[in-house]
């Protein structure tokens, strides 16, 4: 331990640190949204969704805490449920399969800043864990691995409805893939960089993204439903026709493992686009310094821990802006029915790219007349 | 040392830990379930009808022919990350050469189209 190696120490245990704070966070996404999803189906089909199951319920008086215990309760049930493998699955793949894409999509959220660089022992720590030169792009090339998931869950279960079920779902996850691609192109063209901090501190100088590159916003946000399987783009799980799709041979804690990657997806993305589009973790109107000097003053601590409660409303910001797109994800499914699955294709490759080409053509353009 | 000071090391982090936790919680469900398997239950679910042969058959090759035109697509959305990136040091030049390619593609885009390929009634 010499003097020398102090800084990878630091930045080392930093790394590991943060790494537990966003899995923290996406482990949490799940038993929430699952919570909210059937309380807001509740209220939009007038039912009364889960109510009974509280937390400590003998303690507080019986009071349900508008069921809000209902997860945790699913959770307990669905580890202690029978894991068996059906006959004639490929065991391998069969096991690996809810785990890749599990673990894909948590590596998805690694590349997510959730706030303002710290300072401690006087070096820099930049608040993701994963933070590369390519920076966004790391998001798409693990978000891509999920597909492998959904394949080989489709291939190993030796049933005709998941292999339908995991082909379809793979096809309409790639054809999305190359709209999400293109739709994030004006953005890179306007900020001039991959990485998400330079472009979350673009944006507190100048506007939010969306005010920039609307179209490209219209087009990820599509995308988004379309990559994470959810309606109206659930095609894998099509009830009436596949009965529930690659899921279909899967049972208790593997089956629910299907569902923490795709909620964690669907956090990781919605935290995407408000990074990319809605200014990220900052307050609107309100630069960094001002907010750390306010809290300076509210507080009166130094800037060695008034860093860290800014940084705490950071990660607020950041968690309010993306639960946006987590309620817009759960409203849209109960309002819109399911597309057939000629007309998803039809509207990604014929309806998507060229709008999204379009888009990348244009924005070129109008920034070639600004800046040259 | 070197290696852990580089910054893909986080990467490799990250990895073993979310795919070391994601193999517990699978292998956990595995102990601590029961164990009652019979017969019914662990054939494929296929409605109900005695399943013929196995499901790993031949499928439409329509499938095939997504996954190569999503390579061909996917492989220009790369290309245009690298100029758009550079958009400020190539000017115009750099515009008019991202859309001769992108017109180039065009022209298969159209070709795919005539020729079926994205049909999926």
């Amino acid at each position: 331990m010499t003097e020398t190696n102090m800084p990878i120490i630091v930045q080392t245990i930093a790394t590991v640190l943060k790494i537990f704070v966003l899995l923290g966070i996406a482990l949490q996404v799940a038993p929430i949204m699952t919570w909210i999803e059937r309380r807001q189906m509740a209220v939009t089909q007038r039912r009364l969704g889960p109510n009974r199951v509280g937390i400590l319920p003998k303690l507080f008086n019986n009071w349900g805490f508008f069921g809000l215990g209902q997860p945790l309760a699913d959770a307990v049930k669905l580890l202690f449920k029978e894991d068996f493998f059906p006959e004639g699955v490929h065991k391998t793949f069969y096991f690996l399969a809810p785990v890749i894409i599990s673990t894909t999509a948590m590596m998805c959220t690694m590349g997510i800043p959730f706030g303002h660089s710290v300072v401690v022992f006087g070096q820099y720590i930049d608040l993701r864990p994963v933070s590369l030169d390519v920076g966004f792009l790391f998001l798409f090339a693990m978000s891509a691995l999920g597909v492998y998931g959904v394949a080989l869950a489709g291939w190993a279960s030796n049933s005709k409805y998941p292999l339908l079920g995991g082909l379809r779902s793979s096809a309409q996850m790639i054809s999305y893939e190359i709209s999400m691609g293109l739709a994030l192109i004006p953005p890179v063209l306007i900020f001039g960089t991959f990485d998400l901090q330079k472009i979350i501190a673009l944006q507190a100088q100048g506007f939010w993204g969306i005010f920039y590159a609307p179209v490209s916003f219209l087009i990820f946000t599509v995308t988004m439903f379309a990559e994470t399987n959810r309606l109206p783009f659930d095609l894998a799980e099509g009830e009436s026709e596949l009965v529930a799709g690659f899921l279909t041979e899967y049972g208790g804690m593997r089956w629910s493992q299907f569902f923490l990657g795709e909620y964690t997806m669907m956090f990781t993305l919605s935290a995407l686009s408000t990074c990319l589009f809605l200014g990220g973790y900052e307050l609107p109107f309100v630069t960094h310094e001002m907010l750390l000097s306010f809290v300076q003053k509210l507080t009166t601590l130094d800037v060695a821990f008034a860093q860290w409660i800014v940084v705490l409303i950071n990660l607020g910001v950041l968690i309010l802006k993306s639960a946006f797109f987590l309620l817009l994800f759960a409203q849209v499914r109960f309002t819109l029915p399911r597309f057939r699955y000629d007309q998803l294709m039809r509207l990604g490759w014929k309806v998507l790219l060229p709008i999204a080409l379009a888009n990348v053509v244009v924005t070129a353009i109008v920034l070639g007349f600004i800046r040259f | 040392m070197d290696f852990i000071a580089s910054p893909y090391f986080p990467v490799l982090l990250a990895f073993l830990v979310n795919a070391a936790m994601m193999t517990v919680v699978s292998g956990m469900a595995l102990v601590l379930g029961p164990k009652k398997p019979t017969k019914t239950k662990l054939e494929p679910y296929e409605c109900g009808i005695p399943s013929k042969d196995s499901a790993r058959t031949r499928i439409a090759a329509k499938y095939y022919l997504t996954a190569i035109l999503f390579i061909l697509f996917d492989i220009e959305t790369v290309f245009l990350y690298l100029w758009a990136i550079s958009f400020d040091k190539l000017g115009w030049f750099g515009v008019t050469e991202a859309g001769l390619f992108v017109a180039t593609l065009l022209v298969g885009y159209v070709y795919i189209i005539k020729r079926d390929a994205l049909r999926w009634e």
